[in-house]
């Protein structure tokens, strides 16, 4: 278990890499480099000796693998991810709570579709081809068909015709600049449950058809049949082996699933005006702060890189057959 | 899908001696046949071809469906609602077949000057089918006015799915956002095709290193959040440039992840092909490995990749409408769907009208429609399976 928990660290390696030569690449993008746009953006004069402290700073005269370098490392070593300029703050300031309003949205919506498309596949299974059977399928279809911003949008539109009440945002105005406390995050709880749905609903159509073509795979084994003979209850035979056996693969679709329900959640939560990355992330492409953009980039891929590593983790756990492949 | 394979592939007669036939025809049938026959009798898969193809042709031929053209506005009729067809009409001799859409007056209100309308039916709008309207071109060469339906006196204000705030058609600019929005999907998918069958190909076939090396870069790309990559990249293309090179971008951008996929499976494909029987008595006789590859393996492939190939379209397009919601993607003039959209971004427009959302309807029929037919392809893309 641990050498496979350190392979899979060692390969994480690369992707990093890769990822946060990405992030830069989007830095680096728009023409010109920023100092320019910072210069022509801003209010009153910048004296030049400030824009050359800038300059230096950033590495901006050195060839591009430098100002990676000094980039990259700035992250590593102090938790530097450089200025915002349209905010004037370090991004550092701006992003943390946002990460974690992201991770806490997609946690809950994974948790949602579990909940949800489980027990459905079961069904769904058990039953297959009754009408109960087809009406998952179509329902599913459905749901993996409408984006969500199209539903979220619908969403809200029933809730303001219908229900007369503006149902965007993750808190209560009074809340929204308050800090952390128990009041706070209850009204977040309260909020919460329409950004999951929302999100939750492709994964959630997803995994019930994975969920139901495992076991039915399962169903259709020899076992079975021969615990069906030895005269097992069928609900204690249905739970006891297949079941567990088909859950496997939808632990490792949380693999697919995870990094999907952070990408999703940036435009749903755009639509509903949510505190998460998202709109950050859009914002500060539209002003061109591209130190804020690159880190939210990177970070959004780093949480989504180590959400699929946990993923792989805890499969092998569950199943130890993994390990040896 | 075990259960339905294991019936044959035609429907079996009561009559014994059509049976027989059947059978017989199914030992000479090629595989496209039987992956033919096999398709035929999934009903849903096949309703959804039709609805697939329908929209392929709506692309094909905007110009004469839609009613208006894209960019006709009218600054008296701005956000109309929708006018319902009403196919007869009462005269003192009955009931009449007469095809037409009732009128709308404007009331403004005194006190918070909003102009709203009201239906008003003493002025009717008959409405027909290959009516003459404005002229055209179709695909930029033949010079034509008749259009598959609208207003049968030319000029009249009839918008059957309403108009948006300048007063274009709604309708029509959904049809004009068909040809752009499936064909980013087709080139896209094409793109990704490309890179998919040439790495997946070379994944499966070498093995080793090089198998190793594109596994793992597919992992890496699969694990990438899409949407704010996408989001960042498209951000980086400037404003500057015309539409036709941003729709290219914006397609390249799409298919850089989307190829991941088709190439997985393209790989799986080949490393089962590999040690199949026939692969292996061709390489016994000498025969060069392209030649192995093209004539050999890729014929009994094709098939899965038609249905892969289906089954990626709808993601496509569902990123394409995201992006260009959100204003990063393909932007106006250019009509696709999520430009559409785009109108309809906050509850405000949408409380005003509703009919915005229509665009997406479009969406939702056209992912549907290709995602039943995907699955139809993928079921009947083996047909010897038993």
């Amino acid at each position: 278990m641990i050498w496979y928990i350190a392979r899979r660290i060692v390969y994480l390696i690369p992707t990093l890499l890769v990822v946060s030569v990405i992030a830069f690449l989007v830095i680096q993008l728009p023409p010109g480099d920023f100092l320019a746009s910072l210069i022509s953006k801003a209010e009153e004069t910048i004296d030049q000796a400030q824009v050359d402290a800038l300059r230096e700073r950033y590495g901006l005269d050195e060839p591009i693998y430098v100002q990676y370098w000094k980039w990259i490392s700035g992250i590593i070593a102090r938790g530097d991810f450089g200025d915002s300029f349209e905010w004037n703050r370090p991004v550092s300031d701006l992003i943390w709570e946002r990460l974690g309003l992201t991770m806490v949205i997609s946690l809950f919506t994974l948790a949602f579709i579990w909940v949800v498309a489980i027990p459905i596949g079961i069904y769904s299974a058990v039953k297959q081809y009754t009408i109960g059977d087809y009406l998952v399928t179509v329902v599913g279809f459905i749901g993996l068909a409408i984006p969500n911003f199209l539903l979220a949008l619908v969403l809200m539109y029933i809730a303001f015709r219908y229900f007369g009440q503006s149902v965007g945002g993750l808190f209560s105005p009074e809340f929204i600049d308050a800090p952390w406390t128990l009041e706070r995050m209850l009204d977040m709880l309260s909020h919460i449950w329409l950004p999951v749905i929302i999100l939750g609903t492709s994964g959630t159509a997803a995994l019930i058809r994975v969920m139901r073509a495992n076991l039915l795979d399962e169903l259709s084994k020899l076992y079975v049949d021969a615990a069906r003979a030895r005269g097992l209850s069928e609900l204690r035979l249905l739970f006891k082996y297949p079941v567990r056996v088909a859950l496997n693969p939808l632990v490792s679709a949380v693999a697919w699933v995870f990094p999907a329900l952070v990408s999703g959640s940036a435009i749903t939560s755009i639509v509903l005006n949510l505190q998460t990355t998202g709109p950050l992330l859009y914002r500060s492409l539209q002003a061109q702060d591209m130190y804020l953009a690159g880190s939210l980039i990177l970070l959004v891929s780093v949480l989504t890189i180590i959400g699929t590593l946990v993923s792989d983790i805890l499969l092998a756990w569950i199943d130890p057959r993994i390990q040896l492949q | 899908m075990t259960s339905a394979s294991s019936r044959p592939p035609v429907d079996m007669q009561s009559d014994q001696v059509a049976g027989i036939q059947s059978d017989t025809r199914v030992v000479v049938a090629n595989q496209w046949q039987l992956i033919w026959w096999k398709f035929r009798k999934h009903r849903l898969a096949m309703f959804a071809g039709a609805v697939t193809a329908l929209y392929y042709l709506v692309a094909l031929f905007a110009e004469f469906i839609a009613p208006y053209s894209a960019g006709t506005y009218s600054a008296q009729h701005t956000f109309l609602p929708p006018q319902s067809i009403q196919l007869f009409q009462q005269t003192e001799a009955g009931w009449r077949f007469f095809p037409h859409v009732y009128g709308h007056k404007v009331q403004v209100d005194q006190e918070s000057y909003k102009r709203t309308y009201v239906l008003d039916e003493s002025v009717v709008f008959p409405v027909g089918l290959f009516v003459r309207g404005e002229a055209y071109k179709l695909w930029g060469i033949f010079t034509l006015d008749r259009h598959l339906i609208g207003a049968a006196r030319y000029g009249d204000p009839v918008h059957l799915i309403g108009t948006d705030r300048l007063g274009r058609d709604v309708l029509s600019r959904t049809i004009y956002g068909t040809r752009v929005s499936m064909s980013v999907g087709l080139v896209g998918v094409g793109l990704s095709l490309l890179l998919g069958v040439i790495l997946g190909g070379i994944s499966g076939y070498y093995g080793g290193l090089v198998d190793n090396l594109i596994q793992r870069t597919i992992e890496i790309l699969r694990s990438l959040p899409t949407i704010p990559l996408w989001m960042g990249l498209s951000a980086a293309i400037p404003l500057t440039w015309p539409p036709v090179r941003v729709y290219f971008a914006i397609t390249v951008l799409l298919s850089l992840i989307g190829w991941t996929t088709l190439a997985r499976e393209v790989r799986g494909r080949f490393l089962s092909l590999k040690t199949e029987d026939f692969v292996i008595a061709a390489r016994l006789d000498g025969v060069r490995e392209m030649q192995i590859i093209l004539r050999h393996m890729a014929p009994s492939m094709t098939s899965h990749i038609i249905a892969s190939v289906t089954l990626a379209i709808p993601g496509m397009i569902l990123a394409e409408t995201a992006l260009s919601f959100l204003g990063i993607g393909l932007r106006p003039p250019v009509v696709s769907w999520g430009v559409l959209l785009q109108e309809a971004q906050n509850v405000r427009s949408i409380a005003t009208a509703p009919w915005l959302l229509f665009p997406g309807l479009a969406v939702v029929v056209a992912v549907l429609g290709m995602n039943f037919l995907g699955d139809g392809l993928r079921d009947a893309a083996d047909p010897y399976q038993t």
